[in-house]
């Protein structure tokens, strides 16, 4: 659990991985290509593809994101169940 | 110099006509044997004189990694203009057409990218 809590503030560490989980909360799932064009279009980020692949890997190996594969194209769904209970015993 | 021409690869020439002409509405222009396959070019009905797009065959390998692997990401090969984007893709919705992105406001301009059946994602987008 220690690892994984290690994984996830350094995944929430950085404010476009943040953004990234915004709109990933907002839409629910997103294609690379959807949450390149928000990020750049949207919010006027100057960031290449290659850079959100690996703000997106930090994510995934803190669970925060799943890729799935629909069909012929993969999917970014964000999933917050490490998320729930993280702060407990601070807050509690 | 003028940009008379632009392709897009599809797996089945047939299929791809049938799909820009019937469901996308766009209008053949020129439909040709050449060589094992044919010149398939159609246009936009409002400029039947303007920049033709070329159906072309997807027969080699390196066409096809690119389509499935842009395909995998989500990323559109082409782009086209609309002038209403959500009726657009109401209609096209109707048709069966599939959409990896409903349209999305980004500002000064809408966008939404569907599937072409012929093996690319498309973009469309209203300004």
């Amino acid at each position: 659990m220690n690892g994984n809590m290690d994984s996830i503030f350094k995944a929430l560490s950085d404010s476009t991985r943040r953004l990234i989980l915004d709109e990933l909360s907002e839409r629910n799932e997103l294609t690379l290509y959807e949450l390149t064009a928000r990020l750049i279009m949207k919010h006027d980020l100057s960031i290449s593809r290659q850079a959100i692949a690996k703000h997106l890997a930090v994510l995934e190996d803190a669970g925060l994101v799943i890729s799935k594969r629909q069909g012929k194209y993969r999917v970014i769904i964000f999933n917050n169940e490490p998320l729930k209970n993280l702060l407990d015993r601070w807050v509690d | 110099m003028d940009i008379i021409v632009t392709s897009i690869f599809v797996e089945d020439q047939d299929k791809a006509l049938n799909f820009y002409t019937e469901t996308l509405g766009f209008v053949k222009k020129h439909d040709v044997p050449a060589g094992g396959a044919r010149w398939i070019t159609v246009v936009s009905p409002n400029e039947q004189n303007g920049t033709e797009l070329l159906l072309e065959p997807n027969g080699h390998p390196a066409a096809k990694e690119y389509q499935e692997k842009l395909f995998a990401d989500g990323i559109p090969v082409t782009m086209f203009g609309v002038e209403a984007i959500q009726e657009e893709y109401e209609r096209l919705l109707k048709n069966g057409v599939t959409f990896t992105m409903k349209p999305t406001d980004m500002g000064d301009i809408t966008l939404a990218v569907f599937d072409d059946t012929c093996g690319n994602l498309i973009q469309i987008i209203q300004q």
